[in-house]
């Protein structure tokens, strides 16, 4: 509608009036200011000692009597481990409820379910859905004082691993501003796709581009500020970061794409079109990856791999982001 | 004089063209004067319409009143009491009930009941294949006597295109209305939003604008071949429009309406995943908006209906993608067709006819107008009055709207169905 009628004005629902952040379900719209202090807090958590101490993360009590719930409509023993652990070293107590076996599949709603677990009194929802939108729904619908964490939505977004790459990339990489970004692969059906695009967006990365068949590509990319190849020699000439993008078993032969084979002749990152790319370019991936399918293993195993950094400082921004949303701060 | 006779007066009368203050004189159901009274006649009641405007009583070309089948979502009473307070008085319902309308019994039924809460004239659509499967006619013939306005197959399209031929060929046999809706089913698979810069950003599968298209290339050429009479529903996209403006040109025996969502509402309207404007077809862009606009105005399109959809509201506290499509909207057609008549500055008299005499005219049935003979059912309303969208106020069953919070003119003063007052507020 042109004209909505006064007072209809649809705001961003993770931002409290102030504009402190009260759920974390996108990057999209969050400002600069908070993407770093997200990172700057995560950074306090990581353990700066040398040798066998050094990337280690270490135990608060921040978040001492307080509730977390994993809310796992989608199975993901990674994620969920990782938002688990998280908790954990803030101190706080753990639930794990897989929702992929019990209610959903007996036919009770998402709000039935949300109004049952609330009857349990979490303060924290890590919430994972199939569904794009899903944790909106339970944000809206959840008692006042709940904080909502969205660990993955369909295809909409994955924020905290999109903030986990922008740690990475910030400890290999400490200026945004002067960097070039391949993301590779699948995007049509990334969460994490999407949410690395607006992330390097908000913190000024001046080129990110995309790289994959057009059948892997949604429509309308190029209005995210993104630059589309679809030749990987042409993609990575020169570029700083290699985001590599997972792709699903039942998408590697079909409509989408002939075979796994082809794909990987396409776009697989070896190590002569890394070669392409900037000599000190790193490569990501947020996991579980598929080897010989989007990445050769001597690339994936190689000095210039940085997927299992990926891994440890997840712990940390999610921490940080658990600690930030509840209000609580770091000494 | 017969008894019932009813003056509705000093209203700004909307007639075939223009607004003009008249008098509408009525006697046994029907108009038997306007500006001047017939002689000898004698009002047993006179409704004071002076400030108001008199339009005929609305014709909806689509309308779920959830009966047989869903009478948790809504029942024929709720939906058809709603129908009365937008000032519909003749309404369309497609097929698509539990169980679907293919034998004529249900639809002997649907039309009993009907006729039994005495609110609102019901024209069924028939299923155009038996349970809606696309695979086997459904008897056209009976369902006709039974009183079938025409055949559809509701949001269900027929993937099988030799039985959308034939069923093309056996309904244009006896002159029969085909109502389709345009979508291929394999490119709208999955979709939920319409394909685009938004539903890539919200990461909702899309429904590209092709699907539409395609499947109305399709209908269209069988149109040609078969020469049968299709009327479309619910056109969403510039490129379909563009294409019947063409086929209408041509000459070939088509029709179509589009919703009032679709007429106001576009895909960014959907914000963050509101499951309100999950609606089929998809909300599409500002462009294809402009083109519905265009269309109305150059007579592409032929008339504005509701898609009245009421659902209970637990279908619509889901995921965007998980959350049943459609939207109430008998109690809106009347404002937000005014609405758009403003914003658009159409003549008041114009506008209305996009749901009175055009919708009428696809219907082929002298009902829809303010002339000397015709049914009297009336629609008298103050186009200067506005109302706010709350669930509360809906008569409906189905408080999902899309609307919800918009300020909103012309408000239902009284409607007049076969000369009775049937509904009246202040």
């Amino acid at each position: 509608m042109t004209r909505t009628a006064p007072g209809f004005i649809k705001s961003n629902p993770q931002l409290t009036r102030s504009g402190e952040l009260k759920h974390l379900l996108t990057i999209e719209g969050l400002p600069r200011a908070i993407v770093m202090q997200i990172l700057d807090t995560a950074l306090q958590f990581v353990s700066e000692g040398e040798g066998e101490t050094q990337g280690e993360i270490k135990k608060l009590p921040l978040l001492q009597g307080k509730s977390v719930f994993n809310l796992f409509f989608e199975n993901s023993t990674r994620t969920r481990s990782t938002f688990e652990i998280a908790a954990k070293r803030l101190s706080a107590d753990v639930l794990n409820v897989n929702l992929h076996a019990s209610s959903s599949s007996k036919g009770e709603s998402l709000l039935d379910t949300l109004r049952n677990l609330s009857a349990m009194q979490a303060d924290l929802l890590v919430v994972r859905h199939a569904q794009s939108g899903a944790p909106y729904l339970i944000a809206q619908h959840c008692a006042p004082h709940v904080h909502v964490i969205n660990a993955g939505d369909g295809r909409h977004a994955h924020p905290t691993q999109a903030l986990l790459d922008m740690f990475t990339i910030r400890h290999y990489k400490p200026d945004f501003r002067g960097l070039t970004v391949a993301i590779v692969g699948d995007i049509l059906h990334s969460r994490v796709a999407r949410s690395d695009i607006h992330a390097l967006t908000t913190l000024g990365v001046p080129e990110i581009r995309a790289i994959g068949p057009r059948t892997l590509l949604p429509e309308g990319l190029e209005q995210l500020g993104v630059t589309v190849f679809h030749e990987i020699e042409a993609g990575l000439r020169g570029v700083d970061v290699i985001i590599m993008l997972r792709l699903q078993h039942e998408r590697m032969s079909g409509a989408l794409l002939p075979s796994a084979q082809e794909y990987f002749k396409s776009y697989g990152l070896t190590p002569e079109r890394l070669a392409l790319a900037a000599p000190d370019a790193i490569v990501m991936h947020p996991g579980p990856i598929n080897r010989g399918v989007e990445i050769e293993s001597s690339v994936a195993d190689g000095v210039q791999s940085v997927i299992l950094k990926q891994v440890t400082f997840g712990i940390a921004v999610r921490m940080a982001v658990m600690a930030m949303v509840a209000g609580a701060r770091p000494g | 004089m017969p008894a019932g006779s009813l003056v509705a007066g000093s209203g700004s009368a909307s007639t075939s063209h223009a607004e003009r203050q008249a008098d509408v004189f009525i006697a046994d159901g029907l108009i038997v004067g306007m500006a001047t009274a017939p002689a000898d006649f004698q009002a047993d009641r006179v409704l004071d319409a002076g400030g108001l405007h008199v339009a005929p009583g609305l014709v909806d070309l689509s309308a779920r009143l959830r009966e047989p089948g869903n009478e948790y979502k809504a029942t024929l009473a709720s939906e058809l009491s709603a129908a009365l307070a937008g000032g519909v008085t003749s309404l369309v319902c497609p097929p698509d009930t539990d169980p679907v309308l293919d034998e004529p019994g249900l639809v002997e039924m649907l039309k009993f009941r009907a006729r039994q809460v005495q609110q609102a004239h019901v024209y069924p659509l028939g299923a155009l294949t038996l349970g809606l499967k696309g695979t086997t006619l459904s008897a056209m013939r009976q369902l006709t006597e039974a009183g079938c306005i025409g055949f559809g197959q509701a949001e269900v399209p027929i993937v099988d295109t030799h039985v959308l031929w034939q069923a093309l060929q056996y309904a244009s046999t006896y002159g029969y209305t085909v109502w389709l809706r345009a979508q291929d089913p394999y490119l709208s698979r999955d979709g939920v939003a319409a394909s685009g810069a938004l539903a890539s950003r919200l990461g909702l599968p899309g429904i590209p604008a092709a699907a539409e298209i395609i499947a109305l290339q399709t209908i269209l050429e069988l149109v040609r071949i078969t020469g049968a009479r299709v009327h479309l529903q619910h056109l969403s996209t510039a490129g379909g429009i563009a294409l019947v403006r063409a086929a209408k040109h041509e000459g070939l025996p088509v029709s179509c309406d589009v919703t009032i969502n679709h007429l106001h509402l576009i895909d960014a309207d959907i914000a963050y995943f509101d499951a309100q404007y999950r609606l089929e077809p998809p909300l599409r862009t500002q462009r294809d908006r402009d083109a519905i606009h265009a269309g109305l105005l150059d007579g592409t399109i032929n008339a504005i209906c509701s898609d009245h959809t009421p659902l209970d509201d637990e279908q619509k506290l889901r995921p965007f993608g998980e959350a049943t499509p459609g939207a109430s909207g008998l109690e809106l057609l009347l404002s937000l067709t005014v609405k758009w008549a403003q914003e658009a500055r159409v003549p008041l008299a114009q506008a209305l006819a996009y749901v009175t005499r055009a919708p009428a005219a696809v219907l082929g049935l002298p009902i829809g107008r303010l002339e000397v003979g015709a049914p009297a059912d009336l629609c008298v309303f103050d186009s200067q009055a506005y109302w706010t969208v709350e669930p509360g106020v809906l008569r409906s069953q189905g408080r999902n709207t899309p609307f919800k919070g918009y300020e909103l003119p012309a408000r239902v003063r009284a409607t007049v169905l076969d000369g009775r007052v049937v509904f009246e507020q202040t």
